[in-house]
């Protein structure tokens, strides 16, 4: 049981606009595990990002249960929110959300200025991590002296420097070309074999190949969950 | 840390917009650079009216009896100046019966004063004011005699043709040469030299030192005085409070000699350094009560204009406060960024309006003969005012922007 990084029980998320309500997700129940690479798949609107969204813990579902290691989400409120997205969570964009204004390592450093870590020990670890991405040599750089590709690992640097744990990442090569995709999958497979958990959401079946479990949602529903290689024991 | 971050991008906005800043600044900037320049100028006229003005003009201790008083404040209206005009001259009769029947020890001069030419070696030294006084008179004013002696009081009594002569009288007439010993003409009549008195300085841009006493009965007494009467009676007594009692003694012996009845009005004034500065106590008090509503109504529009500044920026940011978010911020975290953003902003306005303030006082003080002295606790208090107006100002945008969902935040374009 304790190597359940994440349980989800018959969630739903209810959007209301005004008289209408959007159902985007009708009763999802999901089970990841330690170390799993989970790429989830989907037509547009499917509810794919609400749900990226709720394991991150930048929403709270309209009914159903999330349990992120141990701790039931779904009951939290504002600042416990916080502290989990702050501690357990790493978000990979698709538009990298780097602070435009701030140096490749003061955004790696954003999430433990809120994790209330000390200037130099802050320092230290943001340096570890922009190194780890293959970024150690461009550490004063702005994100507009970046090209596409780095702007990523910055935000996949910055997304790993509180050791989360999980990786969450919402169409992160949506935006990049297909040799710097590769690149960032390669950077996506070597922190997965690092013991790492990946949730990552993409429409390339290509991207996708390279977890080892495919969850497709439609309507708002699981409607398939599918191993890829012989990797991952369901 | 997180403070250190939210002041560093404060400035780095300031930084990279100076123009649109220094604008939104201005109401801050304005507000505390009145605070600091009238605080300066009315704290520096204190100053020198209490040392130089009051003392010099009036001296330490000392109060006259005249006719009229010289400084007025307020308005003198066509009926009280015909009244003054028609009061009698002080007399010495009068000046003989206080020195008799004061008790308070004090010391008396009488005074008359007349601008006349004075020659010396076929040079004219123009529009002298020429001070007949007796020999207490330099004691009265403290006046230092910096080469030579005052006249004794013999020579009072007799009325001698000796002179004590100002700086400026040297320095004009002599040439800075020694002038003791030296003969003057005045009216006609040669005067020695004897005493020459300490340079006195300037006073409102007016030199003191353009001055000369000789005896009160000396010759030139005739085109001073009016026989029988003096211009002035000076009293000295030895400190405030037999000063005080001094005054209310002469006021009740003249109203005496005068045979004044109690609904009368005094028909003699006694002036005093107090009365001297009844004038600028009454402007200065009118400035220091109309400066915190000047400043008050700047700051308001300045805090104004920095919470739009802010909102505006809340609204630019919305994107970064959903990053934010999305890595751990608390709204505690973004409420206390966005409130000393604001500060910052409002705070560096009040540190260029201090600049400006002091800057102004300055200026003032160079181009006028005004004085200006900085008060340090105005200062403090325009520092303290700008962080409070940035605080109060950046409350309301720093906590929409506390309140604002990481998911609606992040999709903003
Ligand atoms: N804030 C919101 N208010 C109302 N409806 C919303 C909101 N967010 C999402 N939805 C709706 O919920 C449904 C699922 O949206 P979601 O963004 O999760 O889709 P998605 O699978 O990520 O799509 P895509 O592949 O285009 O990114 C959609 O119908 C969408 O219109
Ligand atoms: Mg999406």
């Amino acid at each position: 049981m304790s190597d359940l990084v994440i349980q989800i029980r018959d969630m739903t998320r209810t959007y209301v606009m005004g008289a209408e309500e959007v159902h985007a997700l009708r009763g999802v129940s999901l089970e990841i595990r330690r170390n799993e690479y989970v790429a989830i798949m989907g037509p547009s609107g499917s509810g794919k990002s609400t749900l990226m969204n709720m394991i991150g813990c930048l929403d709270t579902p309209s009914s159903g249960e999330y349990w992120l290691n141990g701790q039931e989400v779904s009951r939290m409120g504002d600042d416990a929110l916080a502290r989990v997205r702050n501690k357990e969570i790493g978000f990979v964009f698709q538009t990298f959300n780097l602070l435009p204004r701030a140096s490749a390592l003061q955004n790696v450093e954003l999430p433990l200025v809120y994790g209330g870590v000390g200037a130099k020990d802050r320092r230290e670890r943001s340096k570890a991590a922009l190194t780890r991405v293959g970024l150690g040599d461009r550490m004063e750089h702005r994100p507009n002296e970046l090209s596409g590709g780095q702007r990523q690992r910055v935000a996949i640097a910055r997304a790993l420097v509180n050791e989360p744990a999980i990786l969450l990442a919402d169409e992160p090569t949506g935006n990049l070309d297909s040799t710097t995709s590769e690149e960032i999958m390669r950077v996506f497979e070597s922190l997965h074999a690092q013991g790492q958990t990946i949730i990552m959401v993409t429409h390339e079946p290509d991207i996708a190949a390279h977890a080892e479990r495919t969850v497709v949602l439609k309507d708002g529903k699981v409607s398939s969950d599918t191993t890829n290689r012989r990797g991952a024991a369901a | 840390m997180l403070i250190r971050d939210a002041v560093g991008m404060a400035l780095n906005t300031i930084r990279v917009q100076k123009l649109k800043s220094f604008f939104s600044l201005l109401g801050v900037l304005i507000g505390v650079t009145f605070l600091i320049a009238v605080v300066s100028i009315v704290q520096g006229m204190n100053v020198y009216m209490e040392d130089q003005f009051a003392n010099k003009l009036i001296g330490l201790n000392t109060f006259q009896l005249r006719r009229m008083s010289n400084f007025n404040s307020g308005n003198v209206t066509e009926d009280m100046w015909r009244e003054w005009q028609r009061r009698p001259r002080i007399n010495y009769q009068e000046a003989a019966y206080l020195e008799d029947n004061v008790q308070t020890p004090v010391l008396y001069s009488r005074y008359c004063s007349e601008n006349l030419d004075m020659l010396w070696d076929g040079k004219t030294a123009k529009q002298i004011d020429i001070q007949t006084a007796d020999a207490p008179y330099f004691q009265i004013k403290n006046y230092e005699i910096a080469s030579g002696r005052t006249f004794t009081p013999q020579e009072a009594k007799v009325g001698a043709a000796v002179i004590v002569v100002g700086w400026e009288i040297t320095d004009k007439l002599f040439k800075g040469a020694d002038p003791i010993g030296k003969s003057v003409m005045i009216a006609g009549i040669p005067y020695r030299v004897v005493g020459q008195i300490a340079k006195q300085g300037t006073l409102f841009g007016i030199s003191l030192d353009k001055f000369a006493v000789v005896p009160f009965d000396a010759p030139i007494h005739r085109a001073v005085c009016r026989l029988g009467f003096m211009d002035e009676l000076h009293v000295r007594a030895d400190n405030p409070a037999a000063m005080k009692l001094a005054v209310n003694e002469v006021e009740g012996l003249m109203r005496i000699q005068r045979r004044l009845k109690p609904a009368q009005e005094n028909n003699f004034a006694l002036q005093t350094a107090e009365g001297a500065l009844e004038g600028w106590n009454k402007i200065s008090a009118i400035l220091m009560t109309a400066l915190p509503a000047l400043v008050a109504i700047s700051l308001v529009v300045g805090g104004i204009v920095i919470m739009n500044i802010m909102l505006m920026a809340v609204a630019e940011r919305t994107r970064e406060i959903g990053i934010r978010k999305a890595l751990g911020a608390k709204r505690a975290d973004i409420l206390a960024q966005f409130v000393v953003e604001s500060a910052t902003l409002s705070t560096v306005g009040a540190l260029i309006g201090i600049g400006a303030g002091i800057g102004l006082a300055f200026l003032v003080r160079g181009v006028t003969p005004l004085p200006a002295a900085v008060a340090p606790w105005s200062v403090g208090l325009g520092v303290f005012l700008g962080v409070a107006v940035g605080m109060t100002a950046g409350i309301y945008p720093a906590s929409r922007a506390s309140r604002l969902d990481p998911i609606e935040a992040l999709r903003q374009e």
